[in-house]
């Protein structure tokens, strides 16, 4: 049995149900607000759901009993009396030590946890870094939306910022750099690429069994590095377009990852075929997968809206389309499955087996 | 003192419904019943001490600011807005 967890513009919808098969709903909450994103913490089994109120603001919502009650988390905002206000949280990241979690939002705020979740505090040292007048808004807002936790190692993070590039951490958020060599914008003129820091990273993967490799989906390429995130070699050639959003990998074989392209002028599929394209070799080769999947879609899938669980061979892929169906695969890639359709658009799925 | 009637997640939020408070604007009000439950802190007031965009007060039946004044035993309603899709 295989639990999704599917954040959307009409609540959390909570789906089990057994690859291969539709996923019944088993559960709504929220309802008619939006979901951002939801996660359930593996160690702990706790869930938690990023729920932005459009009368009463974002906030984290936990629960340790799904059918259960709600909690409000404490200390996720910013400073209070400053000239900002949290707009949004965009994903929650656990560490693998069972206490530590990190929310990141926008205006491109990084929250860490060392309770499990129930109270936040602000990262002042990216709050407050110098460079922060020369991060950019993108369409979306300024967004912290990829954190990269380092397996066994809660102190080494990696973050993606809309449009404020690759930051790194090696003293758990204390100091951050940059980890933008190799990312070229081109949207930005050719004379200031090399020193840009408004670099729109759409979303960043760990490979957990090789953690200094990371996968990149770009505004306009596809990334890997080699080097825990300093330098970035495009690895896009061969797919239909280097645009997309989310990405993500196979926690077994560091030289797996999963990306579906969209075309930069409409963000829709490429030529209605919806494709999930495939390396097994860190991005020399590409292989595409539609075995199941519509060859008639003009559909988007966000970020967020890509999930895993298991590995290998037992490899389970699930994503979410702007339209409202959840696709499904249970064998690495290879066919798909529609898990659930008709429910609204969607901006997050996560998996658990 | 001004009766601040709570409706929603807000009501549960505070305890209940009607709550009395202390205060010469709404601003004031507002500030003065997240001191006195502060559960409520971020909920109608954001980090700049802005009512949310999304939150309409109306004082004795007639729509509010925070600037405006607010008389002893005056009624103060605090309502999500008709907004949404």
């Amino acid at each position: 049995m295989t639990e999704l967890l599917v954040g959307t513009r009409k609540g959390l919808f909570v789906l089990e149900g057994e690859p291969g098969s539709t996923f019944p709903i088993t559960a709504r909450h929220f309802v008619g607000e939006p979901v951002d994103y939801a996660m359930r913490e593996p160690r702990s089994g706790r869930v938690f759901a990023a729920v932005s109120s459009p009368f009463y603001g974002p906030r984290i919502w936990y629960t340790d009993d799904l059918p259960g009650e709600w909690h409000p988390a404490t200390g996720v905002a910013l400073p209070r009396g400053g000239d900002q206000a949290l707009k949004r949280i965009w994903v929650i990241a656990a560490a693998d030590d069972g206490r530590t979690l990190w929310a990141g939002g926008d205006p491109g705020v990084l929250f860490e946890s060392r309770d499990g979740g129930a109270t936040w505090e602000l990262n002042r040292a990216l709050w407050e870094h110098p460079t922060r007048p020369r991060w950019r808004r993108d369409s979306g807002g300024l967004s912290v939306h990829s954190i990269a936790p380092w397996p066994g190692q809660p102190e080494r993070l990696a973050l993606g910022i809309s449009a404020a590039g690759i930051w790194l951490t090696d003293d758990g958020g204390t100091t951050w750099r940059h980890g933008n060599d190799g990312i070229v914008a081109d949207y930005l003129p050719e004379d200031t690429r090399a020193t840009a820091i408004d670099l729109c990273v759409h979303h960043v993967e760990r490979a957990p069994n090789r953690p200094e490799r990371l996968f990149m989906q770009f505004h306009g390429g596809v990334y890997r590095s080699d080097d825990a995130g300093a330098t970035w070699t495009d690895i896009a050639a061969g797919l239909p377009s280097d645009f997309g959003f989310p990405v993500v990998v196979d926690p077994a074989d560091p030289d797996s990852a999963y990306v579906i392209p969209v075309t930069a002028d409409d963000r829709v599929v490429p030529d209605g075929r919806m494709l999930v394209w495939e390396t097994r070799d860190a991005g020399a080769t590409w292989t595409p997968h539609g075995d199941g999947l519509p060859q008639d879609a003009y559909v988007q899938v966000l970020r967020q809206a890509f999930a895993t669980t298991g590995e290998g061979a037992g490899l389970e892929l699930y994503f979410g389309a702007s339209t409202g169906e959840i696709f499904g695969s249970a064998d690495a890639g290879e066919t798909w499955f529609t898990a659930a359709s008709r429910l609204p658009p969607i901006a997050s799925v996560r998996a658990a087996a | 003192m001004a009766v601040v009637r709570l409706r929603g997640p807000l009501e549960k939020l505070a305890g209940g419904p009607e709550h009395r408070v202390d205060g010469a604007t709404v601003n004031e009000v507002l500030q003065g019943l997240e001191r006195e439950h502060a559960a409520l802190e971020g909920w109608i007031l954001d980090e700049r001490g802005t009512i949310r965009q999304h939150i309409n007060v109306f004082v004795s039946a007639e729509p509010a600011t925070a600037e405006t004044p607010v008389g002893a035993d005056e009624r103060i309603e605090i309502l999500p807005a008709i907004s949404g899709g």
